[in-house]
């Protein structure tokens, strides 16, 4: 009965990938807390709509994005000069595997346009005392902890109206986290595409490679947000696999 | 204080609705227990897990630490079959090293 349904949700994706092909695709930033996906998502606004507009605030508080934010109309485009700049489009450490062993996806086309969704982060567990070690008042820390419960159910609703995912891990991190493992597997079961950021790439200790041997099924793109290094990349390979 | 372990089999499981199963599973770690599921749970049902948990933490109960071999996949890859899945308070439980064959965890008593 659920692999039927599982097969159904394929099934009517598929077709609506051929035959009603959205104008604009939903994408979700999706990633534990503290990954850079406010940041990401920032970023993405500053190279294509408005380099003084914000979607969110990202401090290294965590759980800082407590409601999902939606920015309509964001038209991702490879020609525009700010893309073009070419400190986007390098990989600037030596010591970086960026993609998987999967074959290179055709070069797609230059323009998309995208809604992006910037979710809170997920997680198994929010201490409210986690808030406190950063300087929270006990009161401010119970109220930021429900906020974040309220907002980990807001990110897994969005799974369900979502056509596309920039999952974030921390390259520092070890990504081999369970929440990193759920959510790779509800996305492959809904047959949601998704790419894989290694972010932080520009610290000492970051390891895409680990992230790239965690999850070899999927493409891995190595960005930091923060400095914009290898945008360039990531932008392509949302234009070849979101469209 | 002692931590009580629930291992539960894969026929016990199978037996419930999708809801029962994760009522039965999270009323066992609120009670304090490691409960370690024979045949696991799927990805879609851990989702489910994390968003139920969520609207039961409080100051007490802050939630909930799983841990599972990643599925293994079958019938022409299109099936992913879930191996084990274990699930504790995240209070007492703690994983501190996981790959695809092993998952270390520690368990301390609050």
């Amino acid at each position: 009965m659920k692999l039927r349904k599982r097969r159904k949700g394929i099934l009517s994706r598929l077709l609506r990938a051929l035959f009603f092909r959205k104008v604009t695709a939903k994408i979700g930033i999706y990633g534990p807390p503290n990954a850079g996906k406010t940041t990401l998502a920032n970023r993405i606004i500053h190279t294509f709509v408005d380099e003084n507009e914000d979607i969110g605030v990202s401090t290294e508080v965590p759980h800082e994005t407590r409601l999902a934010v939606r920015r309509e109309d964001v038209l991702i485009d490879l020609k525009s000069k700010s893309v073009q700049n070419p400190d986007l489009n390098t990989i600037p450490s030596s010591n970086v595997t960026s993609t998987s062993d999967s074959p290179k996806p055709r070069e797609g086309k230059s323009k998309l346009k995208l809604d992006i969704v910037d979710t809170p982060g997920l997680a198994t567990k929010i201490d409210f005392h986690d808030f406190m070690a950063f300087g929270l008042e006990e009161k401010e820390a119970k109220k930021r902890a429900k906020e974040a419960t309220e907002g980990v159910i807001e990110a897994i609703k969005w799974l369900d109206d979502i056509d596309g995912v920039l999952l974030l891990m921390d390259a520092t991190e070890d990504p081999y986290t369970q929440t990193n493992i759920v959510v790779i597997g509800n996305l492959e079961a809904r047959s949601i595409p998704v790419i894989v950021v290694a972010n932080k790439m520009d610290l000492a200790e970051a390891s895409p490679q680990r992230i790239v041997d965690a999850f070899p099924q999927h493409t891995v793109i190595p960005i930091s947000a923060l400095k914009g290094d290898n945008m360039g990349e990531l932008y392509r390979e949302m234009t070849r696999r979101f469209r | 204080m002692e931590i009580k372990m629930d291992l539960i089999s894969v026929d016990k499981i199978n037996s419930m609705g999708s809801a029962e199963k994760l009522r039965f599973i999270l009323d066992g770690v609120k009670s304090g227990n490691i409960v370690i599921l024979e045949g696991g749970l799927t990805s879609e049902e851990q989702m489910k897990l994390i968003e139920l948990t969520m609207t039961e933490v409080n100051d007490d109960f802050p939630g909930i630490e799983i841990s599972g071999y990643q599925a293994k996949r079958s019938f022409f890859n299109l099936r992913r079959k879930p191996r084990l899945t274990v699930i504790g308070p995240a209070k007492v439980m703690r994983t501190i090293k996981k790959d695809k064959d092993l998952i270390s965890a520690v368990v301390s008593a609050v």
